[in-house]
């Protein structure tokens, strides 16, 4: 019920970001986070909306560009890569991108699961498209993902036939079918009807549990405070407070972060 | 929430307001059909039994070897600058929408000039490209050695110059019907797709084609029903299509009408063959917007009160009971965690 249950964290850094700041245009929107991740561990990110915190989740496998500092999922520089002197970094070749993206799960908040594919397909895509893995071997691995979603018996259904949060579960396990070191969350139950919220949490604590490391972005305080290991709350682009669930929900130190937890808990 | 309905009320239900609720007469609607039917049948009326119309020489001429060959032409004419027409659309609409402006520019001129210039103009231009370009070769630009070179009057035949003003001219208007269909998918498709490690010419083959098709198929099929119909304008360069034959043969034998009336038939033999495949191709890929066929929209009109039957509310009504299975399950399930 606590995450005494979940695999202790280890020692090994998954992400880590230092000084990523990230405009678009005028507005600054990200002004030099740090963060750390390790391996096995669970870090919700909260705080009220407009404060960056999709926006860095969306860094983090490289949807967005940074302007400056450097985030390194398993110990490599995502995105970039090292070029002349002083620390300069430019874009890394299209096709290593992609290779890490592979390794970097991500469910969005409206899901986005193709809508011409079934349950089935959409989770067979990655490994079988882009890893090109054999057929039989890759529906064999989706339909135990499915399994472990719940949704065995929904495999040849097509995401409009789906409840929000079935298509949800489905989008996690075509996440996992790849494999992924990291898991990215951005806001996964905001756009459901309050009575399916409860079936994805479910979901992503078991995942918790088996050990994955996750980046949660999320407005469900229960499940920060229920499963994650750390919690960061972000306001106007920046880290405001990062800590143990009990240290930022019951005695936070900024009045910010007091302020917000006022309105939401 | 304890006490879901049982699935079979719904069914019930529906049956029950049948029985309660009946349209309003519609004897406006059963006039104008009378009236619309008088004046159709006399119309025909006075073209059938008109004496300067020879049908006997239409009769004559329908199914004649020299039409017929004219009508193959036009097949080909029509599915070759199609094809070719599409090919180039996905590519101009996929360069209209890169980040490179360099592909930009290149794909907003070739569709500005295009479909700026009457296509007349263009299938006459690509007849007469001799008088440019006398020659065509393979070799060094600006007249370095070549590798191989052509008479252009010899390799620009009618059929050929039409092919060219066609496809280049089709696809200009592919490419911004493509463009449309690519930029209704939603951005977060092509997201999904990069997360999982996709690159862009996957993303867009697997991805995003598949499901523009929903938005490209309707103007395509006008596309395509419009071309059938214009390649008759590559009579004027001798394209020996259907137009040009039966120019040829009422020049010689002066029915003018009545070849025109031969031709009219094939066409609209070619055009209903098409619409017809069109809406079944429609419903293939969006079941839910496709229009009923054309006999349920006829009865749907004059019956009582009654709009032609959505074939999406039928879908989604047999639909219903699955779901409503699947919420009393979970009803269930949250109703025995309570009583814990």
């Amino acid at each position: 019920m606590s995450t005494t249950l979940s695999k202790p964290p280890t020692d090994e850094v998954i992400l880590s970001a230092r000084g990523v700041r990230k405009r678009f245009g005028e507005l600054e929107v990200l002004c030099g986070i740090d963060l750390e991740v390790r391996a096995g561990e669970v870090l919700c990110v909260i705080g009220p909306s407009g404060s960056g915190k999709s926006t860095l989740l969306r860094c983090f496998n490289h949807l967005e560009k940074i302007d400056a500092g450097r985030i390194e999922v398993n110990g490599e520089l995502v995105g970039y890569e090292p070029y002349g002197s002083a620390g300069r970094l430019r874009e890394r070749r299209p096709r290593d991108i992609r290779h890490q993206r592979e390794r970097i799960g991500m469910v969005f908040q409206r899901f986005h699961l193709f809508p011409h594919r079934t349950a089935l397909q959409n989770v067979m895509e990655g490994p079988t498209v882009v890893k090109r893995r054999p057929r039989g071997e890759v529906e064999s691995r989706a339909r135990e993902l499915l399994d472990r979603v719940g949704l065995a018996d929904r495999a040849d259904h097509y995401p409009a036939q789906l409840s929000g949060g079935q298509q949800q579960r489905v989008a996690i396990a075509r996440a996992l079918a790849m494999d992924p070191t990291l898991m990215l969350f951005d806001e996964p139950t905001s756009a459901l009807d309050p009575e399916l919220v409860g079936e994805v949490l479910g979901v992503m604590r078991d995942l918790a549990r088996s050990g994955m490391t996750m980046v949660v972005v999320t407005h469900e305080m229960g499940f920060a405070r229920e499963v994650a290991d750390r919690v960061v709350f972000m306001d106007r682009g920046a880290v405001v407070e990062a800590g143990s669930p009990a240290d930022v929900f019951t005695a936070p130190r900024h009045d910010r972060t007091r302020a917000f937890l006022s309105t939401v808990l | 929430m304890r006490h879901p309905a049982p699935p079979a009320a719904t069914g019930a239900y529906e049956d029950d307001l049948a029985l309660l609720v009946t349209g309003r007469p519609r004897p406006g609607r059963w006039i104008a059909v009378l009236a619309a039917a008088f004046a159709a049948v006399w119309l025909a009326w006075t073209v059938i039994v008109n004496p300067n119309l020879h049908w006997d020489i239409v009769a004559k001429y329908q199914f004649d070897g020299v039409i017929l060959e004219g009508l193959w032409v036009t097949v080909q004419l029509t599915l070759i600058s199609q094809v070719v027409g599409i090919v180039i659309g996905v590519v101009v609409a996929v360069m209209q929408l890169s980040d490179s402006p360099v592909l930009r520019t290149t794909a907003g001129a070739y569709t500005w000039f295009f479909r700026g210039t009457p296509l007349l103009v263009q299938l006459i231009f690509w007849f007469n490209l001799a008088l440019l370009f006398p020659e065509i070769s393979i070799g060094i630009p600006f007249d370095g050695p070549k590798l191989v070179s052509w008479q252009s009057n010899t390799l620009i035949t009618g059929f050929v110059a039409a092919l060219l003003g066609l496809s280049i001219n089709e696809g200009a208007y592919m490419s911004e019907i493509v463009r449309a269909g690519i930029q209704s998918v939603d951005p977060g498709q092509r997201e999904a797709g990069a997360s999982l490690g996709m690159s862009n010419l996957r993303i867009l083959t697997r991805v995003v084609l598949p499901q523009a098709m929903r938005v490209i198929i309707p103007p395509f099929g006008n596309q395509f029903i419009s071309m059938l119909k214009t390649t008759s304008l590559v009579s004027v360069i001798a394209g020996a299509d259907l137009m040009t034959v039966s120019q040829h043969l009422y020049l010689a034998n002066f029915e003018v009408i009545a070849l025109l009336i031969v031709a009219s038939i094939w066409y609209l033999v070619l055009t209903t063959i098409a619409s017809i495949a069109q809406h079944a191709v429609e419903r293939r890929f969006n079941p839910a917007a496709a229009p009923p066929p054309l006999y349920r929209r006829v009865l749907g009109n004059l019956r009582p009160g009654r709009g032609p039957k959505k074939p999406a509310a039928a879908k989604q009504a047999a639909r219903q009971p699955e779901k409503s299975v699947e919420k009393s399950t979970k009803s269930a399930k949250s109703a025995k965690g309570e009583t814990r």
